[in-house]
């Protein structure tokens, strides 16, 4: 038996109080627009950027029948002007004027080439303005001029296993009594219009449907139907890279697909902070070194506090809490009793690293490693 | 990079993959190279550890945890190995790694026509073990805005650029530099990094490229033309190009990497290209037909050598962990539910495939998900041998309008070169293959996906190693060659199959069977049946197949076949499923005869195949 795994899985991250850093960088060099000290809020824009526009490639040469070298003896603009679409950028004549052709703009935005090795003019669209907002509510600890800010705040901090639409904020309103309990149409009123609800074990299709009728900002759950996930969204999922899904508001899973409770730990929280504003963003990327879908609730008083539970993986050990993340005992609870080294056979009959685990109701089951994550060491 | 040793003791290999970091130890005990132990852990390579060398690590920590022996030097607190072995179960000769982490070698090809040079232009970059992300071409149907939208977008780790003949036009090889050079795309690994580019078109056009390729944004390299003339192909330069700009700038951007680089006693190699680099050299060796297929989290990679030629293809997203819900996407449900001989909704299976997506380090502990993802890895197989077939084609001088969308379409058999009746041995490799509790699963996934007709041999990776032994026949060849045959490959066994479509129940085949010791066996096999005899490895049994006049089995319709065939850990299956396999169409009778199926390869525990309702 071993005292301590090497099989690191690690869990997600649902603390009650830590203090959580958010870097928010520009997609390219511009203007920070805070200071070192200042306090901001959700909305507030800590910078700006300007991302360049598309190009658009006129082939003129091959518009006018011509070699590319011979371009230039044609081309009307240069090199830096502005042009408008339907603007001359090129004339042409022959035979003593009786051919004549002109070539225009096809879109308002600066000349940004004239090419006699291949005959083409391109056109870039005008820049486009692109704000960073704070996204959570706290101090700049730290500024990157032209590139980036650090956000720092003491908040309660929970991670969900899926995501979907991007970064949004508004209150917390807890609208189910328990974890396991279905977050149906019926919970879900016009009073919840800019707030970010939160369920137990299921979100129905038509629960799905209502928020976004009503307009709110999140939903928070354990679990929702595949099915229904893909019914809302309109198309099939593909590799695990969420975010950008275009929902009316962030839906975030805390568990997985089906109907899964919210973890008892989670729940407390969003318990505790019922009525307070939360961050949330539903960007997720299942890839090695995971980005998973997040909700970050400040809390109050911005100074620092010492003692406040760090956020990180833990490793295991007899004692340790963990929690069953697949079939046939998806949500189960239960604590650590063994850590057998050797290889043991699961009911597929696959030989596995495993670790036993005392489930609340008494029995001891067998699981491979990688099948449970650590709640608490 | 450390300095070799003559005769070295043990040896550790790392595979950095896009979920697990895999170490494998071997050694040399009582003069025989042997498998000693793995270690697998999470691999780190993006926040919040950034930094490869800590997975690693931590695997190679579960390595000396199960043999006891020292490898890491604890005395630093960044990673480093105790080197040479010391004696006294301390320290090893030499370490090799291979990675695909990050999503691997991810690139951009560009070519003049779709079905020629741009065509090449994929093929080297597939050869070099990279995921290709788009192929852009004169001829590809789409606008030049549309062009430029794409590239812009797309974050590739380099850039292949191929187009025209040897003092041919050039124009349109200009046109495609400029669709680059406008497009500016940022690359994977932070701003202050030239974006490499890969020239490999027609010679004359050089100047004018680097021209065009700023080099405040692009850093060009010139290599010859990958098609100097039309009815010839040359990728090896490409191809090289392309594996050491891999390590020059992919690798040295990844986090942790300089640190592992410096631990490594050769060069860390892509997966897919060590991995290629073992099955080719086992072909040569044997002077064989090979097809082979790596199942990975993040692709599947498909090999063969057929008749002297090497192909490899990266199928970037089907895999069986991040990307398992894009295999199910692609394949779609009717697909990979033909498999599955319970009656599920779809809900219930894709309650399955997606939560493995979110949660893809998890493990089957229950016989339905693990039927679903053995359904999802013959449907990515399957695709990612269509891919394969497609690139796997003689030399097109000639336009065809063909998309992207089509490498998942079927590839007639006419189309390629590899001729399904003429491969000798089938190779699997990877987690799912490795980790399937019995090797009879491996078998019938390995068919199922590849469908090979007439007589053909079937193995499989034992605890997956290949990649590892790949990497080190670059400075070991006889050791890894003979790790690979006595400790690496487990011998399956032969699949007998024939080509042709009858009705459910009648004769396929008449087969005698004749062992060494003269005993003999027959078997009526009846269409829509598989049967598995079990054959050890060490017996040679002449298999005679007299078929009837609708079925081939390598001589003809109708035509009697015998040959000498070895058994394996499964033995001897005589398909008589059909090619392709058929399946009906009735729901009822498709769970019955997929059961059946189930059944004779005795694939699952009896008692869970027995609750199973039909």
């Amino acid at each position: 038996m071993s005292e301590e795994s090497f099989a690191y899985t690690p869990g997600l991250a649902v603390v009650p109080r830590t203090y959580v850093r958010k870097v928010r960088s520009l997609p390219v060099k511009g203007e920070i627009l805070v200071k070192k000290g200042q306090e901001v809020s959700f909305d507030t824009i800590v910078g700006r950027c300007y991302l360049e526009g598309a190009p658009y490639v006129v082939k003129l040469a091959e518009m006018l029948g011509i070699d590319p070298e011979e371009i230039s003896n044609y081309v009307t603009v240069k090199v830096g002007d502005n042009v408008k679409q339907g603007d001359v950028i090129a004339k042409y004549s022959a035979l003593f004027g009786l051919f004549k052709k002109a070539i225009t703009s096809p879109i308002n935005g600066v000349v940004e080439s004239v090419s006699e090795v291949t005959g083409h003019i391109t056109i870039r669209e005008p820049p486009r303005v692109i704000d960073v907002s704070a996204y959570i509510k706290g101090v700049v600890e730290d500024v990157s001029p032209g590139e980036s800010v650090v956000i720092g705040v003491p908040a309660a901090y929970v991670q969900g296993i899926i995501g979907f639409g991007g970064e949004t904020h508004g209150t917390l309103e807890v609208v189910v009594s328990r974890p396991d309990e279905v977050l149906d149409e019926s919970k879900i009123s016009e009073a919840h219009a800019g707030k970010v609800i939160v369920g137990g074990s299921l979100a129905t299709y038509e629960a799905l449907n209502k928020a976004r009728k009503v307009g709110v900002k999140g939903v928070i759950v354990g679990g929702a139907k595949i099915t229904d996930v893909e019914k809302i969204l309109g198309y099939r999922i593909g590799v695990a890279i969420t975010g950008r899904e275009n929902l009316g508001y962030t839906l975030i899973l805390t568990e997985g697909f089906g109907k899964l409770p919210m973890s008892e730990r989670a729940f407390k929280i969003f318990v505790e902070n019922d009525g307070n504003d939360a961050a949330l963003s539903g960007v997720t990327q299942v890839r090695a070194g995971v980005i998973r879908p997040e909700v970050i609730i400040p809390l109050k008083g911005s100074v620092r506090e010492e003692g406040m539970e760090p956020l990180g993986e833990g490793r295991m050990k007899v004692g340790s809490v963990v929690r069953i993340i697949r079939y046939p005992y998806f949500g189960a609870v239960g604590t650590v009793v063994d850590l057998p080294v050797e290889l043991q056979e699961i009911e597929t009959e696959s030989p596995v690293r495993v670790v036993k685990v005392r489930l609340q109701d008494g029995r001891i089951v067998t699981i491979p490693r990688a099948n449970v994550e650590i709640i608490s060491e | 990079m450390s300095g070799l040793n003559s005769e070295p003791r043990f040896i550790l290999a790392t595979d950095v993959g896009s979920t697990t970091t895999k170490a494998r130890f071997f050694g040399k005990v009582n003069g025989e190279w042997k498998f000693l132990a793995s270690g697998e852990a999470p691999t780190t390579v993006e926040k919040p550890v950034e930094d490869v060398t800590k997975g690693v690590r931590n695997a190679v920590k579960e390595v000396e945890e199960l043999t006891g022996h020292k490898i890491i030097d604890y005395s630093t607190e960044e990673l480093k190995f105790i080197m040479p072995y010391r004696g006294n179960k301390t320290g090893i000769d030499v370490y090799v790694s291979t990675s695909s982490a990050g999503g691997g070698l991810q690139m951009l090809v560009m070519g003049v026509v779709k079905s020629i040079t741009a065509e090449s232009a994929q093929r080297a970059a597939l050869g070099a073990g990279a995921i290709v992300m788009d192929v852009i071409a004169v001829d590809d149907g789409r606008e030049t805005h549309e062009k430029v939208n794409i590239v812009r977008f797309l974050r590739p780790d380099m850039v292949l650029l191929a187009g025209g003949t040897d003092g041919g036009d050039k124009t349109h090889v200009l046109e495609m530099a400029e669709v680059l050079a406008v497009a500016k795309p940022k690359p994977r690994f932070g701003v202050s990094y030239r974006l490499p580019v890969i020239y490999a078109g027609n010679k004359n056009a050089r100047e004018d490229i680097k021209r065009i390729l700023s080099s405040d944004f692009f850093d060009v390299r010139v290599v010859d033309n990958i098609r100097p003339q039309i009815e010839v192909e040359r990728v090896e330069p490409a191809r090289n190009a392309i594996l050491e700009l891999f390590m020059e700038h992919v690798m040295a951007h990844a986090p942790g990497y300089e640190k592992l680089m410096k631990l490594t006693s050769t060069d860390i190699m892509p997966t897919p290209a060590a991995e290629g680099l073992m099955i080719r050299t086992f072909a040569e060796m044997k002077g064989v037909n090979v097809l082979g297929v790596g199942m990975g989290g993040a692709t599947t990679n498909v090999y063969s050598v057929f008749d002297g030629r090497f192909l490899r293809t990266v199928s970037a997203n089907l895999g069986m962990s991040y990307s398992i819900g894009n295999v199910f996407k692609e394949a779609g449900i009717d697909n990979v539910r033909r498999w599955i001989p319970f009656d599920m909704t779809d809900e219930d299976i894709m309650s399955i495939v997606y939560n493995k997506m979110i949660r893809p380090t998890t493990i089957p502990m229950t016989l339905e998900d693990l039927v679903v993802e053995h359904a999802i890895a013959r449907e990515s197989i399957r695709m990612a041998f269509n891919h394969h077939k497609y690139l796997a084609r003689e030399l097109k001088g000639v336009k065809k309008e063909r998309t992207i969308s089509d490498i998942f379409e079927e590839v007639k058999a006419e189309e390629t070169y590899i001729d399904m009746m003429r491969v000798n041995y089938i190779i699997g490799t990877g987690g799912l293959l490795s980790r399937a509790p019995r090797r009879a699963q491996s078998m019938i996934i390995l068919i199922d996906a590849f469908q090979p007709i007439g007589f053909t041999y079937v193995m499989q990776d034992s605890v997956f190693m290949i990649p590892h032994l790949g990497v080190l026949s670059k400075l070991y060849k006889e050791i890894a060659l003979e790790i690979f045959e006595k400790e690496c490959l487990v011998p399956l066994g032969t699949v007998v199959a024939g080509k042709g479509f009858d009705a459910l129940g009648e004769k396929v085949a008449d087969v005698e069977l004749t062992f060494d010791d003269g005993r003999e066996e027959n078997v009526v096999l009846r269409f829509g049946e598989i049967v598995r005899i079990s054959i050890p490895y060490n017996v040679e049994v002449e298999v005679s197949v007299k078929p009837s006049r609708n079925f081939d089995f390598g001589a003809g319709a109708g035509k009697p076949v015998s040959r000498k065939v070895r058994g394996g850990v499964v033995g001897l299956v005589l398909d008589g499923r059909g090619r392709p396999i058929y399946l009906p169409a009735s729901d009822k009778e498709r769970r019955k005869l997929v059961l059946g199926w189930f059944k004779s390869m005795d694939l699952y525990p009896h008692q869970l195949m027995n609750r199973v309702e039909v």
